[in-house]
């Protein structure tokens, strides 16, 4: 159990730093760093002082270890664009998106789950099937298209939400919450709905048919051969082997929440991080670009850490033979 | 005689296909007393596990039963709605399935899997329970129960399980329990265990007990009351003694036939020629032009020396921590030329990784294969070429050895064209030849894999394996997947083979009466090493090791059949 | 079992076989399946027929008329009296035909896409399950990185360090082929895990062995045995993949990193269109988004229908 969890952090530790290359190599190699910081008007010295500055002078694997470790302190160098500490824009964003993404993936794995056990049970049921067929739609239709018809119903049509903002924030220490306020409550809502929603059919699915196999396993003919009934069968004997695959997927969903935000951000001008990446790609903005992506993979991997600890705890076969 | 407890009376089933309505079990009747196990026999398909699952009110939808009544302690169950039956499920008719390692759900430990049925139909507390799951175990043989009563399904054996699994069906003291071939996925020690137990509990018991299998020894040692089943009826019913004693059904007659002897060799296995044309194969034909070059060398054909293989168990970057299972240790043996030689032993005991390593499928970790005189372990890649062409393998699922995406005339002609014995534009005719010598259908060149039967496939790995006019066929398991008619028929068309065209052959089975028709030697395996190795003839008579003398004392004894 | 072969009439042709086959009856059987086929087959048709359908070409100058600008779907323009079926963007080019030309570039990035994650899925999916080893280990660990990241956050970096490499003056041009690459290197793990495991299955039966004592090479192996048959589960990930490509594509379009201005797919449209929302002109967004919808939900439903047809255990 211990050598399990411990390879894993060792696995976890190897993506960060892969990752770290792989946004190294865009900072140093994608156009050049001296170039995008100095603009038009330079001397050679100032190129050449800029140079000794970030190091570029020196060794690739010495900078990238001095990047590794810089960013492992929260430095991450200026944008390009805006002039200010990345660490700064950063911590600064961060709030918005995080909790935007917390209620969203509250309600994705929440309604997800209950929706997909529900079809599983009743297969041939006239709500299930309206619920699968519903899906599909939801699985079709872009995160941007859902946004915009929220708002096109609930802003400019009956006006009850705002289509735009945060709303009012309050500040708790260097975090700014928009949960304590109405303002910031309401303008919540839309968002959130928008960024769950496909994962919520995603999750709904993948619980339906991982839960459809499990009730076709020889255990559970078993279990109904012994008698025991439809209710004990599915919520005891059939949800817990459901949800041992589940949880792994469950895990990337949560991830792809974080990315998805991306989307919806930009349909609601929310002002996290995901604003902040769109607009770092169109300008360019690599240290930006790097940041994110490496707190990003940060996250990314302590969920998918969090999830394989997780896994270790429901399947015995795990725990013992590990 | 006492009043039955389960009555089936004309019971019918259907499933409407694309196709019509099949009826998989056609007004089908039988009774089962008390502490009676009645045997339910017949070939795959012929709709004997179907009954089982019809009586205890599982069949998968759209089954259902059309017609008949089944009757439980005096009270009709066949129409109970769905919430009544699965009160009698577990409660009054037990049920245990083939294989044990799916059987239990893997995420909870057997102590709670039995506590829950236990309270299900039995109104007792939880240590109450608790004590009478641990009382089961401990009658079905489980050691240390208190301590495996906390353990979950991985952590028992396939015997182990299987026994959990009979616990489990007689939790709450049903009168009848339904055992659909309960053994066959296990080993024959384990299965003489666990029919033993069945028995005895029956008796002690009292419980009436529907056993169905599709194997004679099976039936001659654990039953009393045997049904044998043809395509969905019943052809035949009657007292074990009586059914292989002295069958009245010609079909029955005709299997019974078909079951290899354990305790006398005969030269051909009468053909099973019920039901179905009898199927021509002309292996004396291929003879004429079989092209044998004379042997390099007097001694014996295949030398085997010391091989061993491990297998990594669990992985490591550092050699050290890597553990390993020896699956095959230090064996040596030879074959000679024409000869049959039999490797025999129960699952994991390295037989047909043994076959694997001769073949050249693995590389051996240890040890020297000689072919011919010539050491084929040191071979150059053009010399392990000319090895390929001499020796060909036929494999036990004749489900997976065909490629399903090719037709069976590309199958027969891919080695012709790999090795350059012919080229595109000839090889039909030969291919056309072989498939027929075989005793396949003109056209069967043109269909796929799937439109044939088992028996018909094995025949296509035959006609495969025959394409190269190898010396040596390595048949692991040949018939272990078939049933009892077809098995005779494919041991039949081997036999001709090395009759007539002078294979030599390494035949591997785990099954003692047929290793006894075929092989002129055998070697006994256990655990990887080769524990013992005699004339078969000699080996049946005088074992001389106590496993081998255990192997055949478990061997079924038929001895109800005559002659 | 019968022993007696199913039937010893000549075999019937390809088609025949194809047309009698369990799949086809299934499929005829099925409303959804055979509605969603009509409408994608319908869409995909007049996205290549566009030049032939489409009233007027929206990138020739010549054609449009400003005055034309912000004409309701058939509703008579009051200057030029000119009628549109889905009316025309604020530039007087009519909605129905950047729809046609919008969806040439959508199914085309579409297709592309996916076909360049399933060649690349296929041919790491293969060397993985079936050489093992090392090779194995190094392209399934590069698979759970990717995989830690969704494909759409990767499309976006791979398509954000594309542009930090191209020159200013290209960046339009190589739009297109950007987001091809984008979307298809962030697809191709879903195939080569497909691929993967369903190699490792049949790398395990017995007429992978039979062909290597025939003397086969891997190389001959892979491709001659092993790929026909891990085909099927390929085709219905290919179906679904195509609807997430093209879902990816209009989001990326959407979110200004995809196709340019010059060259708009159905997710620029979009994007142009939200523009207008809030000032009444709510065609140029509608449109676009109701074929986007339809185009994406009739390839969703014919992989989610093939998915069960194909897998018969789920019936």
């Amino acid at each position: 159990m211990l050598s399990y969890i411990l390879k894993r952090i060792g696995q976890s530790a190897l993506v960060l730093i892969i990752v770290g290359l792989v946004a190294f190599s865009m900072f140093r190699f994608v156009g050049d760093p001296i170039d995008n910081m100095l603009g038009q008007e330079r001397t050679m010295e100032d190129v050449e002082r800029l140079r000794a500055q970030l190091g570029l002078d020196q060794p690739f694997p010495v900078q990238y270890f001095k990047f590794l470790s810089n960013a492992a302190q929260g430095n991450f160098g200026v944008s390009f664009r805006q002039g200010r500490p990345v660490a700064d824009i950063i911590a600064e964003r961060a709030p918005a998106t995080l909790e935007l993404a917390a209620v969203s993936a509250i309600l994705a794995v929440g309604v997800g789950i209950a929706l997909g056990v529900f079809t599983a049970i009743r297969r041939d049921g006239f709500m299930a099937n309206f619920i699968m067929s519903a899906s599909l739609i939801g699985v079709s239709l872009p995160t941007f298209l859902i946004g915009i018809l929220l708002i096109y119903v609930f802003s400019v049509e009956l006006g009850w939400l705002p289509s735009f903002g945060r709303g009012e924030t309050v500040k708790i220490g260097w975090w700014t919450t928009g949960l304590l306020t109405e303002s910031g409550l309401k303008a919540l809502i839309l968002p959130a709905i928008t960024l769950g929603l496909y994962q919520m059919t995603l999750i709904m699915r993948l619980v339906r048919s991982e839960m459809l196999e499990v009730l076709r396993q020889d255990y559970i003919r078993f279990a109904r051969a012994r008698g025991v009934s439809e209710r004990t069968i599915n919520f005891r004997h059939a949800l817990k082997n459901t949800m041992v695959p589940v949880i792994t997927i469950i895990g990337l969903q949560l991830g792809a929440i974080i990315a998805f935000a991306i989307i919806t951000e930009t349909v609601f001008q929310w002002p996290g991080l995901g604003l902040l990446f769109i607009n770092a790609i169109q300008f360019v903005d690599i240290p930006v670009m790097a940041a994110y992506l490496m707190m990003i993979s940060l996250v990314f991997v302590l969920i998918n850490l969090a999830v394989d600890i997780l896994y270790a705890f429901i399947d015995p076969r795990l725990r013992v033979s590990a | 005689m006492s009043e039955p407890i389960l009555s089936i009376r004309n019971l019918t089933v259907e499933i409407p296909t694309r196709h019509g309505i099949f009826k998989p079990v056609e007004n089908v009747s039988y009774d089962i007393h008390p502490g009676e196990i009645r045997g339910v026999v017949g070939e795959s398909g012929a709709g004997k596990s179907m009954t089982g699952n019809a009586v205890i009110g599982l069949l998968d939808p759209p089954a259902h039963i059309s017609e008949g009544e089944v009757w439980l302690n005096g009270r009709r169950i066949d129409q109970l709605d769905p919430e009544e039956k699965r009160r009698i499920r577990g409660k009054e008719i037990g049920m245990i399935f083939q294989d044990p390692l799916t059987s239990l759900n893997p995420l909870f430990t057997i102590g709670e899997q039995l506590v829950e049925t236990i309270q299900l139909h039995l109104d007792v507390s939880a240590s109450e329970a608790r004590e009478r799951a641990i009382a089961l175990l401990d009658r079905v043989s489980i050691p240390n129960p208190e301590v495996r009563f906390d353990q979950y399904p991985h952590q028992f054996s396939g015997g182990m399980r299987q026994r959990v699994v009979i616990a489990l069906a007689l939790c709450s003291e049903p009168s009848v329990i339904v055992a659909d071939e309960p053994t066959t996925a296990l080993d024959v020690s384990i299965q003489a265990q666990v029919l033993d137990l069945i028995k005895e509990l029956a008796k002690e018991r009292q419980v009436g007990v529907i056993l169905v299998t599709h194997d004679m020894g099976v039936i001659a040692d654990t039953t009393e009351q045997v049904t044998v089943m043809y395509s969905g009826k019943v052809v035949e019913s009657g007292t074990t003694d009586q059914i292989l004693g002295a069958p009245t059904h010609e079909y029955t007659r005709s299997l019974i036939s078909a079951v290899p002897r354990p305790h006398t060799k005969i030269e051909r296995f009468p053909q099973v020629s019920y039901g179905g044309r009898e199927t021509v194969f002309k292996i004396e034909d291929l003879a004429r032009n079989w092209e044998k070059p004379p042997l390099s060398t007097e001694g014996p054909l295949v030398q085997v020396q010391g091989i061993t293989k491990k297998f990594i168990e669990a992985g490591s970057i550092i050699p050290s921590r890597r553990k390993y299972f020896t699956a095959v240790d230090d064996v040596s043996f030879d074959i000679k030329d024409g000869e049959v030689f039999g490797l025999v032993g129960e699952s994991g005991s390295g037989k047909s990784t043994v076959a694997r390593m001769i073949a050249t499928l693995y590389p051996v970790d240890g040890g020297k294969v000689w072919f011919d005189g010539e050491e084929m372990t040191a071979m150059d890649a053009e010399g392990i070429a000319r090895y390929r062409r001499q020796i060909q393998m036929i494999f036990q699922d004749p489900f997976s050895s065909l490629n399903p995406r090719m037709k069976v005339g590309d199958i027969v002609a891919e080695p012709l064209l790999h090795h350059n014995i012919l080229d595109k534009g000839n090889v039909g005719p030969r291919v056309a030849e072989l498939l027929d010598r075989v005793g396949l259908s003109k056209d069967a060149h043109r269909k796929y894999p799937h439109e044939f039967s088992g028996g018909q496939r094995q025949r296509i790995s035959i006609a495969r394996a025959l394409a190269t006019q190898p010396r040596f066929l390595i048949c692991d398991e040949p018939t272990s997947a078939l049933d009892v008619s077809i098995q005779a028929q494919i041991l039949n068309i081997l036999k001709d083979l090395q009759e007539h065209l002078g294979l030599t052959m390494l035949f591997i089975s785990h099954d003692l009466p047929v290793v006894r028709q075929m092989c002129d030697r055998v070697g006994v395996m256990r655990q990887g090493k080769l524990v013992e190795l005699q004339d078969t003839e000699s080996l049946f008579a005088a074992p001389r090791t106590e496993y081998t003398q255990e192997l055949l004392t478990l061997m079924p004894r038929l001895e109800q059949i005559s002659g | 079992m019968n022993d007696t072969p199913i039937s010893d009439s000549a075999a019937p042709s390809r088609v025949r076989r194809a047309l009698d086959s369990d799949l086809f009856y299934a499929f005829r059987r099925s409303p959804v399946a055979v509605v969603s086929t009509v409408v994608a087959l319908l869409l995909i048709l007049s996205a290549v027929l566009a030049p032939l359908i489409a009233p007027t070409n929206p990138f020739d100058p010549a054609s449009l008329n400003l005055m034309n600008g912000f004409t309701p779907p058939m509703e008579p323009n009051a200057f030029t009296a000119d009628s549109f079926l889905m009316g025309t963007d604020d530039q007087g080019r009519d909605v129905f035909s950047t729809i046609l030309y919008g969806m040439r570039i959508s199914l085309f990035v579409g297709f592309a896409a996916v076909m360049f994650a399933l060649v690349l899925g296929i041919v790491l999916g293969l060397l993985s399950g079936y050489m093992g080893g090392w090779v194995d280990t190094v392209i399934m660990r590069a698979a759970d990185v990717q995989l830690t990241f969704p494909s759409i956050l990767v499309a976006m970096l791979i398509f954000g360090i594309a542009k930090g490499i191209t020159p200013v003056e290209y960046r339009d041009q190589m739009a297109i082929w950007v987001l091809i690459l984008a979307i298809g290197l962030s697809d191709w793990v879903q195939f080569a895990r497909v691929v993967r495991g369903a190699t490792l299955v049949e790398k395990s039966k017995d007429y992978v062995a039979a062909a290597q004592l025939i003397g086969r090479r891997p190389f001959a192996i892979m491709i001659r045995h092993i790929l026909p048959n891990v085909l099927s589960p390929v085709l219905v990930i290919a179906t679904i993949s195509l609807a997430l490509a093209i879902i990816a594509e209009a989001t990326l379009s959407f979110l200004g990193v995809g196709a340019p201005p010059t060259q708009p797919s159905l997710g620029t449209l979009i994007r142009i269109g939200q523009g207008f929302l809030f000032s009444g002109e709510w065609w140029i967004l509608f449109f676009p988004a109701c074929t986007l919808l339809a185009l994406a939900l009739s390839v969703n439903l014919l992989g989610d229908w093939l998915r069960d047809a194909l897998n018969p255990r789920l019936k």
